[in-house]
């Protein structure tokens, strides 16, 4: 007690000052701390050349054109998005969030069910095979992926079109305008194909942290699997399905870029189906000969403002839901 | 780890929880389904496989097909005859590239997350609620592509390098908080103090007490590492000009591989008679399988880790 007590005070006393630990400390962390302000703090210092006519001064840096040769000007980068360009930006804006909130939902709605299930499977052999099997694609780049999906889409050689031949169908050219309507379904497919493993495993890691006794409890009173689903399993997991739920509503206006670019080879006849707000700043800076970085920044800046506020509405919201589940 | 539960039916093989079991018929039919969802999972891999041991003439005949009508090794040939202007087979050195970048990669970003993780992991350091802001604003809010790139070339000069691959991959806070908590649950207070009693300072500490009792989250951390830079392809398509095939890593080379076999080809001599017979449709898939094979070895024997990571990092804090 009197040690606690002694140990208290010099607690006290020490956090008046910064001392020698607090110093050691300090310098174990600084190349950290210089990371964070090299790599995310300067970004986002950057993000007002959505607010600049940005020119680059040939010669010089990065700083000296920023702020010598670059006027302000305004909103006029936000302006031009949406006036001159506003075909364009409604299609992607809607893409981007379209595609987020059909993956959000299947994306919690698809690997609890497969979770549940999986725990539920007999064979403890199969369901590690299983598990394993299905977690292989959340290692694979998504350039990877496009020679998959080339290897079964191709048009001349493709499996698909063989198959179609072979039934005597119609060849189609996946990767041109006439496919458009197949790849959002395609993109979908894709898209749960490389994530449901890897969620499956993180729902079954906490479903299998579940007190055995509430189900033996559950059993006794006589629950029927489908109850004790319903009355146990799905409320324990609540908290982390909130949490993964708050994180992609977080990245609502993000989108996973190489999904959209690279499985569908970039093609411009298919633009309208896979142009999202990465796509689009993506291809405005390295696909177009004359890049304006104004209006590039002002897409990013709205992306990165409007992802942090949905984030921030989202935990605000599941905080008045349910304050323990809160994110922060 | 959540792998092998002991209490599960099968082995448990207590009464109750036998009682408790799938239905004979329902377990059937849940196992055609994961046995088909494991199917869809693979399958792709195998049929790129399978390509890149046809024979060009036969994808001529059969297209891509599961049952090529001739086998060959063809592709894999001119995939090592492919040479930079050194001699070296471009695959080998693309190979390299990625391995040396995965290793320099993940050395420095678990330097730099472990550390910051340790200070964030001490209740009493002074900077702590500062730190803390710090590394939580950057899970909310960034910079965006645009103001990155600008950053990183015109202020940082990372134009063609390698650091351009490495450094902007090497830390997340995601993975600095799953570090913290790791420290704060798992290494004893009494631990750190008795060093400090010793005369021990804090980088002792950490380097001599702390990391040598922390190896599970440390290698946790070295594998999201490791997979993140062996797959990476979008840092070095910012970053690494096109011209620059020298500089490029094994999947920035599959991105490329059109224009790649094409140009390497022109540019050897002993192969430029011939380009226009180049396998060109076995040997990107051959590349393909280089680039899937290490991966599809060696997760399964790491797989736990990622379980353990994912599920540290889910408490929050």
């Amino acid at each position: 007690m009197t040690v606690k007590k002694a140990e208290q005070k010099a607690g006290m006393k020490k956090k008046s000052r910064f001392t020698l630990d607090d110093l050691q400390l300090f310098f174990l962390s600084l190349p950290s701390v210089l990371w964070y302000v090299l790599f995310c703090y300067l970004p986002m210092f950057g993000l007002i050349i959505a607010f600049k006519k940005y020119k680059v001064a040939p010669g010089k840096g990065f700083l000296w054109s920023l702020f010598n040769n670059s006027a302000w000007c305004g909103l006029d980068n936000f302006r031009f998005l949406f006036a001159n360009n506003r075909a364009t930006t409604i299609n992607m804006f809607r893409n981007t969030i379209g595609y987020n909130i059909i993956f959000i939902v299947l994306g919690v709605a698809i690997p609890v069910a497969l979770a549940i299930m999986i725990n539920h499977l007999r064979s403890q052999k199969l369901a590690k095979v299983t598990q394993t099997a299905m977690f292989l694609p959340h290692f694979l780049s998504w350039v990877v992926v496009g020679y998959f999906v080339f290897a079964f889409l191709s048009t001349d050689n493709g499996l698909v079109n063989h198959l179609i031949l072979a039934f005597g169908g119609n060849p189609v050219k996946w990767y041109q305008g006439e496919a458009a309507e197949y790849w959002p379904w395609i993109l979908i497919f894709l898209h749960m194909w490389k994530t449901v493993g890897y969620s499956m495993v993180v729902y079954l890691a906490s479903i299998k942290g579940i007190d055995e006794s509430l189900y033996e409890a559950a059993m006794i009173d006589g629950a029927t699997k489908w109850q004790q689903t319903k009355y146990i399993t799905l409320p324990m997991l609540k908290t982390i399905m909130i949490i993964m739920f708050i994180m992609a509503v977080g990245k609502i206006f993000n989108s996973d870029f190489g999904l959209f670019y690279r499985t569908t080879r970039n093609s411009s006849s298919l633009t309208n189906v896979y142009l999202t707000l990465d796509v689009y700043v993506y291809n405005s800076m390295f696909n177009n000969p004359r890049p304006v970085y104004g209006y590039i920044s002002a897409a990013g800046f709205m992306q990165s403002v409007l992802g942090c506020l949905t984030m921030i509405a989202a935990n605000a919201i599941v905080r008045r839901v349910d304050n323990e589940s809160a994110l922060f | 780890m959540t792998l092998s539960n002991p209490s599960s039916p099968k082995e448990a093989g207590s009464g109750m929880l036998r009682f408790n079991a799938l239905k004979p018929g329902t377990n059937v039919l849940y196992s055609i389904i994961f046995l088909l969802l494991a199917l869809i999972c693979v399958i792709p891999v195998v049929f790129v496989i399978i390509i890149s041991f046809s024979s060009e003439a036969s994808i001529g005949r059969v297209g891509y097909s599961f049952v090529p009508d001739e086998w060959s090794v063809e592709a894999y040939r001119y995939v090592w005859a492919l040479r930079n202007s050194q001699g070296i087979p471009t695959v080998v050195m693309a190979f390299l590239t990625s391995i040396g970048i995965t290793v320099v990669g993940t050395a420095i970003g678990v330097t730099l997350i472990s550390t910051m993780g340790y200070v964030l992991s001490r209740r009493n350091f002074k900077l702590r609620g500062f730190y803390t802001t710090l590394i939580f604003i950057p899970m909310i809010f960034n910079g965006g592509l645009l103001s990155t790139y600008v950053v990183n070339t015109q202020l940082l000069g990372m134009k063609n390098t390698y650091w351009a691959l490495i450094f902007p991959l090497a830390c997340s806070s995601f993975y600095v908080i799953i570090m913290r908590t790791f420290f704060q649950t798992t290494v004893p207070d009494e631990i750190i103090e008795s060093g400090r009693v010793d005369g021990a300072s804090q980088l002792r500490i950490f380097a001599q007490l702390v990391l040598p009792i922390s190896l599970p989250a440390l290698a946790t951390i070295a594998l999201f590492l490791t997979f993140a830079y062996w797959n990476d392809w979008y840092q070095a398509s910012l970053y690494i000009e096109s011209n620059r095939h020298d500089m490029f890593p094994l999947q920035y080379v599959l991105v490329n591989i059109e224009k790649n076999i094409q140009y390497l080809a022109n540019n050897d001599m002993a192969m430029s008679a011939n380009s226009t017979a180049l396998p060109s449709e076995t040997m990107r898939m051959a590349i393909v399988v280089i680039a899937v094979v290490p991966i599809m070895f060696s997760y399964p024997f790491f797989q736990k880790y990622f379980i353990s990571g994912l599920t540290i990092g889910a408490v929050k804090g």
